[in-house]
């Protein structure tokens, strides 16, 4: 790829996400042969393919790479990463594109965050992930319209005893919040 | 045969016809599962998406939690089987990663070596640990007549499996072969359900679930076997709402494999958790495999 492979990357952005992802330096090897691409099942959808997410980051164009939809189109089937010739963790540098859009405040084009987000503060209580918890506030507040398309379905997952209206909570929750709170605090992230 | 069990928070509602039949089909084999006591969630693919020592430090949690008594950790779920392996071997190969991991578990006064625990999918401890002679042995009903689509989705068998080809794996279709089943090759066999995806934009998701129920159903399944929790939900739950959306008509059962191997090993379907799925899998299972003694066993 357009890196510069000798010494110091140029580009400032390449350097953050080779700090970001374990494995990260094996993106400087891409070949820009497009296996990734076309191995993604949603690669139609993104705004650009990991093919040229590389070429962008290479070229330090952080905006436009933080701001766009490709990661978010991630489903994390790991066609790319089991693919790519040059073996670069590519579902892995996806994850990080998406913890630096949030992070930077560019996540703009998906939902995906405010899922996430519900989900893990969920965990966060409970110890355990709470499917009927996730679905009714995160669907509230964010897709309205998608509950009430959804409602059928959630009433008849309910009839056959498949949705818990009440969260599991494990017995230890106060140590795995302990855990949580060194490990975001050694991370200086939130 | 003795494991630490990781059932996954899916198991406990959503998806407890896979629990359910996990534990009657390993008792039925010999096979002992022992719950690995208070384990948390594994953060599917929501922690990593936000803080990494985070989402590692919470599934490290779990392998800190495998006490001395055993060294192999099975999970049914996709997502957990991925997250616990893909840690241990995170941990193993990036020590500063590990340097604060270890701070983050001392913080809950627990520790964990890389290593210690050997992740293992369900799969892989019922096609290499048990076995075809073993499996063979134990049939009382043969599946023969019946059409099965094995599906492996994604993250079973990429990118970290060991045991199958990520590309196109066969260990499902294999061991259905030993239980006497029609299995169907069906090009779509390791491709994605969506995940997610149907929570965050639906049409996109609908779009990859309808692409594996056409293929099955060209290529005539009667039932579609799941290895994971979102899979099933994924073509079950929604089938009828991506028939509604590309006016399709599936009507294809989606059942846990476990489910249909406990069929052939003769367990009462009631203890298989069959009912649960919101497209019926008994009426064509008992028209497929002469129904009069479908289901009567122990």
């Amino acid at each position: 790829m357009v890196a510069d492979t000798h010494g110091a990357h140029r580009s400032k952005f390449l350097r953050d996400v080779i700090a970001d992802t374990p494995d990260g330096e094996k993106i400087v090897h891409c070949l820009q042969c497009g296996s990734c691409g076309g191995s993604c099942p949603n690669g139609a959808e993104m705004d650009y393919t990991p093919r040229a997410i590389f070429a962008m980051i290479a070229a330090d164009r952080r905006e436009d790479v933080l701001t766009s939809n490709t990661m978010w189109q991630c489903v994390s089937c790991y066609f790319c990463t089991s693919r790519c010739p040059q073996d670069i963790p590519i579902t892995e540098i996806m994850y990080s594109l998406k913890r630096m859009a949030i992070r930077e405040g560019k996540a703009r084009k998906s939902d995906a965050p405010a899922l996430a987000k519900t989900f893990t503060d969920l965990v966060e209580k409970y110890g355990r992930s709470f499917e009927f918890g996730i679905a009714s506030r995160y669907l509230l507040f964010n897709r309205p319209m998608s509950m009430l398309k959804s409602s059928g379905m959630g009433m008849s997952m309910f009839a056959k005893g498949r949705l818990a209206l009440t969260p599991t909570r494990i017995k230890n929750v106060k140590q795995l919040q302990a855990i949580i709170n060194k490990a975001r605090e050694l991370s200086q992230h939130d | 045969m003795k494991y630490a069990y990781y059932p996954g928070c899916s198991l406990e509602a959503g998806s407890a016809a896979y629990d359910k039949s996990v534990r009657a089909v390993l008792d039925q084999l010999g096979v002992e599962l022992d719950e690995l006591n208070d384990w948390n969630c594994c953060g599917a693919t929501e922690y990593f998406s936000q803080n990494e020592l985070v989402a590692t430090s919470v599934i490290a949690r779990n392998l800190a939690l495998v006490d001395s008594e055993h060294d192999q950790l099975v999970a049914p779920c996709a997502a957990c089987f991925l997250n616990l392996k893909k840690t241990d071997k995170l941990l193993a190969e990036h020590p500063a990663m590990k340097c604060q991991v270890d701070a983050a578990l001392a913080a809950g006064g627990l520790s964990y070596k890389p290593g210690r625990v050997h992740v293992r999918h369900l799969l892989d401890i019922l096609y290499t640990d048990v076995g075809p002679e073993a499996i063979k042995a134990k049939v009382v009903q043969p599946l023969s007549g019946l059409r099965v689509a094995p599906y492996y989705g994604c993250q079973i068998v990429r990118p970290l499996n060991g045991f199958d080809n990520p590309e196109y794996p066969m260990k499902l279709d294999e061991m259905f072969e030993w239980l006497g089943a029609e299995v169907v090759d069906y090009p779509v066999k390791a491709h994605c359900c969506g995940g997610h995806m149907t929570q965050i934009s639906e049409p996109e998701a609908f779009e990859l679930i309808r692409r594996l129920l056409q293929s099955a159903d060209e290529y005539k399944a009667d039932v579609i076997l799941c290895m994971c929790p979102m899979c099933q939900l994924n073509l079950d739950a929604y089938q009828g709402r991506v028939n509604g959306h590309f006016g399709t008509s599936f009507k294809l059962p989606i059942v846990f494999f476990t489910q249909l191997l406990g069929v052939a090993l003769g367990i009462d379907m009631k203890k298989l958790g069959f009912g649960k799925e919101l497209v019926s899998a008994e009426p064509v299972i008992r028209s497929k495999l002469d129904g009069s003694s479908v289901g009567a066993g122990t």
